[in-house]
């Protein structure tokens, strides 16, 4: 073992309480990092995962079919939004197998769709609803939104004049798999599906609107044949969304829309979020530097007598410098395994705390072995940094006036 | 006679600045000798500890030459001095300054560490062998917290002589010890001499040992009063 190492060591082991506070310190300002991290990384993925459990990344459109986003004030004050179809009559993307092949080749998608949507209605004996059309290539479609993962009932199937509805209109209208609805447009169109399943997508209204259909079917109702109404796409980070939309909008003429500008507002709440979680980990980190320089100062004082001796043995003021930052660094990874366990445990424990009715926690929290990493990582640092100044006093004692007085 | 072991020339030193700077040593011309067993005596406050943190490369000189085995070594730098130290000089102080953080053994073996930048085979085996010699054996385990003022100046001593030095610098070495315990440091010291032919510098007040060394140097007021050779 390298002749720092033993000596920064048996300087920490014999510290003992000063040791064991310091650690406790660093420990439960690592704790604070970590559980706070988990906790906003957690609730935050959750969030965006049930955003775009219903959204998919980027849509495409003709131009002046363009969404507009729609605020609405959510159950738990998230703030969502809703492509609203729009009153127009429907044109098809033109050429879009071809624009469909293009969007699909662009290495940063890793899934399109094509979607024929529009208005309808739903009739079931006198009652009728007013409901959204989807028309879709079920193959495709899945990998945009898992729709079979969202079904409660019936199987993930369509073809002909078979459809899925969502779990509010099943409700609604008394329906289950096996039985049959029609749906008429506006156009006067009418068909009658049969229900091969139900699913429910987490959102209310869209259980309620959501009506899928196979693509031809659609097509035939909205009296488009032969066209869609728009692309949906999947990128592979998604948070290139915009970035990708900017690039496909541009290379096809048509209006590109990500679920980042239709969610701006929760965008702009999860970064604010960050940064208030940032700032409070900057403030922890600054705390936990402080608590180990001054506890490294006093130990070079306390000390001054033995870094005398070993300077007057022949140690060389590089190998004096190295115990101390050593001490940093050791303190600083060791405080961070001790902030591990207790952050872990606080976020473990909240999440324990409150559970949904189906078992799932409320606080979802997000323990990762990149934030346990990067957690020990900066606590290392910090220490090691923490340790310049003592280290450098350490350095600069005279032997000759440590021995002396000493 | 032989070359020097180390030659001091119109060697000053002065402490401080301006109007606070005070001259303790003012021009000492000194040859110290292999093998020899030398004290440094005088009133308090006349020198003596300053002169031997010169010899020791723990300070430098204000003014004048300082050789070892010709060497100027007040040119060197200050890691070059360090492990000049290391590797020629052994120290003995009057509080001993063991490690507390460790055993009598690792006192021992530290300064060899500190010179080879970690342990290596052979390291504690000198250590053990010195500690044996001076009486500790069964001691070598012990905190250097847990031995009495006696033992922890002869561990020192064994600290000192780790690394076959050269020159031995030792200040008021039995300072702190009773008589009895003080003649026993003494003798160790004059052994290590004549088995080992390494040369000791004593800083002593203590007459009765002084006149068991072959050279006596006296010193007052920073300057050299008596250099008496015996043998
Ligand atoms: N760092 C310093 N700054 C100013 N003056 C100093 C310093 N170190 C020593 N002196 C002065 O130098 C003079 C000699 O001190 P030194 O310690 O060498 O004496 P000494 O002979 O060892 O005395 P003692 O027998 O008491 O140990 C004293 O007057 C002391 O006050
Ligand atoms: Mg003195």
């Amino acid at each position: 073992m390298p002749f720092e190492w033993v000596v920064a060591v048996r300087f920490l082991r014999e510290g003992r309480a000063q040791t064991i506070l310091i650690l406790l310190g660093i420990g439960v300002g690592v704790g604070v990092i970590v559980f706070l991290s988990a906790l906003i990384n957690g609730l935050q993925d959750s969030l965006i995962e049930r955003t775009l459990g219903t959204q998919p990344h980027v849509i495409l459109r003709m131009p002046d079919d363009a969404v507009r986003p729609m605020k609405k004030a959510g159950a738990d004050e998230l703030v969502m939004s809703r492509l609203e179809e729009p009153a127009q009559r429907l044109r098809s993307i033109l050429r879009w197998q071809q624009t469909l092949d293009e969007a699909a080749g662009n290495p940063r998608v890793t899934a399109v769709a094509p979607l024929v949507s529009g208005a309808a209605f739903a009739l079931r004996g006198n009652a009728n609803k007013s409901i959204a059309l989807r028309g879709i290539d079920p193959e495709r479609y899945r990998a945009i939104i898992d729709l079979p993962a969202r079904l409660i009932e019936g199987t993930y199937e369509l073809a002909g004049d078979e459809a899925l509805i969502g779990v509010e209109l099943a409700k609604d209208f008394g329906l289950e798999t096996g039985d049959k609805v029609r749906l008429t447009t506006a156009g006067g169109k009418s068909e009658v599906f049969l229900i091969k399943g139900v699913f429910d997508v987490g959102n209310k209204d869209l259980n309620e609107r959501w009506v899928f259909v196979p693509i031809r079917a659609a097509q035939t109702l909205l009296d488009l044949t032969g066209g869609i109404s728009s692309i949906e796409v999947k990128v592979r980070e998604i948070f290139d969304a915009e970035d990708v939309a900017q690039e496909l909008g541009r290379v096809t003429g048509l209006s590109a829309e990500s679920w980042m500008k239709l969610n701006t507002q929760l965008l702009i709440g999860l970064r604010s979020q960050s940064a208030s979680s940032v700032m409070i980990q900057v403030f922890v980190i600054v705390a936990v530097a402080l608590g180990i320089t001054s506890v490294l100062v006093v130990s070079v004082v306390q000390k001054s007598r033995e870094i005398g001796i070993l300077k007057a043995m022949g140690t060389t003021t590089g190998r004096v410098t190295r115990i101390f930052l050593l001490e940093g660094a050791i303190l600083g990874l060791a405080g961070s395994a001790l902030g591990l366990m207790i952050g872990s445990g606080l976020a473990l424990f909240f999440a324990s705390l409150a559970k949904n009715p189906d078992g799932s926690a409320t606080f979802p929290v997000a323990l990762t072995l990149v934030l346990f990493a990067r957690s020990a990582l900066v606590a290392t640092t910090v220490g090691l940094l923490a340790a310049v100044i003592p280290a450098r006093r350490a350095a600069q004692l005279d032997p000759a006036e440590v021995i002396r007085y000493g | 006679m032989a070359d020097p072991l180390m030659s001091l020339l119109g060697v000053k030193k002065s402490y401080g600045e301006g109007v606070a700077r005070t001259e303790v040593l003012h021009g000492i011309d000194l040859a110290l000798h292999r093998g020899e067993f030398a004290a440094l005596i005088g009133p308090s406050g006349s020198g003596k500890s300053t002169l031997l943190h010169l010899l020791g490369l723990l300070d430098r000189a204000t003014e004048g030459r300082i050789t070892f085995d010709e060497r100027d070594v007040e040119s060197l730098s200050d890691d070059e001095r360090a492990m000049f130290r290391g590797y020629k000089l052994g120290f003995i102080f009057q509080f001993h300054h063991l490690l507390p953080e460790f055993t009598a053994l690792e006192n021992v073996v530290l300064p060899m560490m500190a010179l080879a930048g970690k342990e290596k085979p052979g390291m504690r085996e000198r250590a053990r062998e010195l500690l044996s010699r001076i009486g500790l054996s069964d001691r070598m385990n012990n905190r250097a917290t847990d031995l009495s003022g006696g033992q922890q100046q002869r561990v020192a001593i064994a600290r000192a002589l780790a690394m076959k030095p050269l020159l031995v610098l030792a200040d008021e070495p039995t300072g702190n010890l009773d008589q009895e315990t003080g003649h026993q440091v003494f003798e160790l010291m004059r052994e290590f001499n004549r088995v080992e032919k390494t040369s000791f510098l004593i800083v002593t007040h203590d007459q009765r040992l002084a006149v068991q060394c072959e050279r006596v140097i006296e010193i007052v007021d920073g300057r050299i009063e008596r250099d008496e050779k015996r043998s």
